[in-house]
């Protein structure tokens, strides 16, 4: 039965050194989640790069979905943060992009035997690199927060409007939500891949064992196949609208910051 | 029922398949903090070299390539609506000049209706007044000739007056005696 074993549905989370590397005293090693991060990274040059090769007044196909890609970007940043909003544009481009080809590329299924160092990976279903794409928004927004608005930005804690005694209770509770907010953000992303791997993995596994067992339960194998089939669109669904989530959250604490001293 | 059946033999098969997993590494992946500095350096260069690409050039590229063309869009249509004031101008001069040629054409047909008119006037009078001596002369004729007829029924009654008168008396009555008979009768 050994041969009809499907892999633990955390095996695909484990991280793998490819190329050992080292800086200093530091691990930098190249390793499946640096080439995941390569291979995505190195897909959207290629296709920008294919795009913007003959930017034309007419567009052929990949210059119209870039354009459709800039527009709706561009439109998100308008919409949230105003004009001012326009010297983020790249930064929230560049993170929705990435996030988003990065969960997309995740779900590509991995080829049967290939060692465990080719298989596909999900680089943002490791809480340490959304956390790091979280903090660096928040920095940002806590940097520009005050080069725009000096201590003004601190109006964020205690809006106006508000009966003094309020103040009380109100400023920690904004104090609190706004340091929440890095966390809330990296774990939503993290947990959403995280969860769905596992459960596609968990509905893949069960195909496996129940094929394996023979008789009447391989046919009730399809009952977890079309499971796995309907959780991978739904992952789909799932990898865009986190990508689009952090985007958006990303313009709305910015627009925190660009606005904090007319609150 | 097959859904929440599956979602609780999914429950129990990841809780189970954590444990195993947890013992077989200890722990989640996610968890293993050697791995951190690896995974923030190669997020680093990739996002750096991400954004430092789309800022710098792709980014400008395709914002360049909409606003041409939006400014293109903006000149076509101010064009076309240059081009459409100019047709209709042109469409206002054309009707200008088909309304004059009308008027001008109805002016030479009055004219020459007039000048029609007093022409057949005057040709109609001319023949009224011919033929009006003819009717005259023609009547002038008639009369003399009533005048002529009345002057010999005249001399032929007064004839016949004398030669009745002298067959009854035997005697020639005076030429005044029969034209006063006669004229006491005529009355």
């Amino acid at each position: 039965m050994q041969t009809f074993r499907a892999a633990s549905p955390m095996e695909q989370f484990e991280i793998i050194n490819l190329v050992d590397l080292s800086l200093g005293s530091i691990d930098i090693s190249l390793t499946n989640s640096a080439l995941w991060m390569l291979i995505c990274t190195g897909a959207i040059i290629i296709f920008f790069a294919a795009a913007t090769r003959r930017a034309a007044i007419i567009p052929n196909r990949l210059q119209s979905t870039a354009e459709v890609l800039y527009e709706f970007v561009s439109d998100l940043v308008r919409d949230t943060i105003g004009t001012e909003g326009r010297k983020f544009f790249p930064y929230v481009f560049t993170l929705f992009l990435w996030i988003l080809i990065a969960n997309l590329f995740g779900l590509i299924p991995t080829l049967p035997g290939l060692p465990h160092a080719a298989h596909t990976f999900t680089t943002t279903s490791h809480l340490i690199v959304t956390l790091a794409l979280s903090m660096l928004t928040i920095t940002i927004v806590i940097v520009y927060g005050f080069w725009k608005n000096g201590f003004k930005f601190l109006k964020l804690f205690a809006p106006s409007g508000v009966p003094p005694l309020m103040y009380i209770l109100l400023v920690p509770i904004e104090v609190v939500s706004f340091l929440s907010r890095p966390l809330s953000l990296a774990i939503r992303l993290f947990a959403n891949m995280f969860a769905g791997h596992i459960i596609l993995k968990l509905f893949a596994g069960f195909v496996v064992s129940l094929v394996g067992a023979g008789g009447f339960l391989s046919v009730m194998g399809l009952l977890p196949f079309l499971g796995a089939v309907a959780v991978t669109a739904l992952e789909f669904l799932v990898a865009f609208l986190q990508a689009y989530v952090f985007a958006i959250l990303t313009c709305i604490y910015l627009s925190d910051a660009a606005h904090a001293a007319d609150h | 029922m097959s859904v929440f059946a599956l979602a609780t033999m999914a429950a129990a098969a990841a809780e189970e398949a954590a444990h195993d997993a947890a013992e077989a590494s200890g722990g989640l992946p996610q968890l293993d903090m050697s791995t951190w500095p690896s995974q923030l350096f190669w997020l680093a260069v990739t996002f750096g070299i991400l954004y430092w690409l789309m800022a710098g050039r792709f980014l400008p590229a395709i914002g360049g390539a909409i606003e041409e063309r939006r400014d293109r869009i903006a000149d076509d249509l101010d064009q076309a609506s240059d081009f459409k004031r100019q047709a209709d101008d042109a469409e206002d001069a054309y009707n200008q000049s088909l309304a004059d040629a009308k008027a001008k054409a109805q002016g030479i047909a009055a004219d020459t209706r007039t000048e029609v008119d007093a022409e057949i006037a005057e040709m109609q009078a001319e023949t009224d007044a011919k033929l009006q001596s003819k009717l005259d002369a023609a009547e002038a004729r008639i009369n003399d000739m009533k005048k002529e007829a009345t002057a010999k029924v005249d001399e032929a009654a007064a004839d016949a007056t004398r030669a009745i008168v002298e067959r009854l008396i035997d005697e020639a009555p005076t030429d005044d005696a029969v034209a006063r008979a006669m004229t006491n009768v005529a009355r």
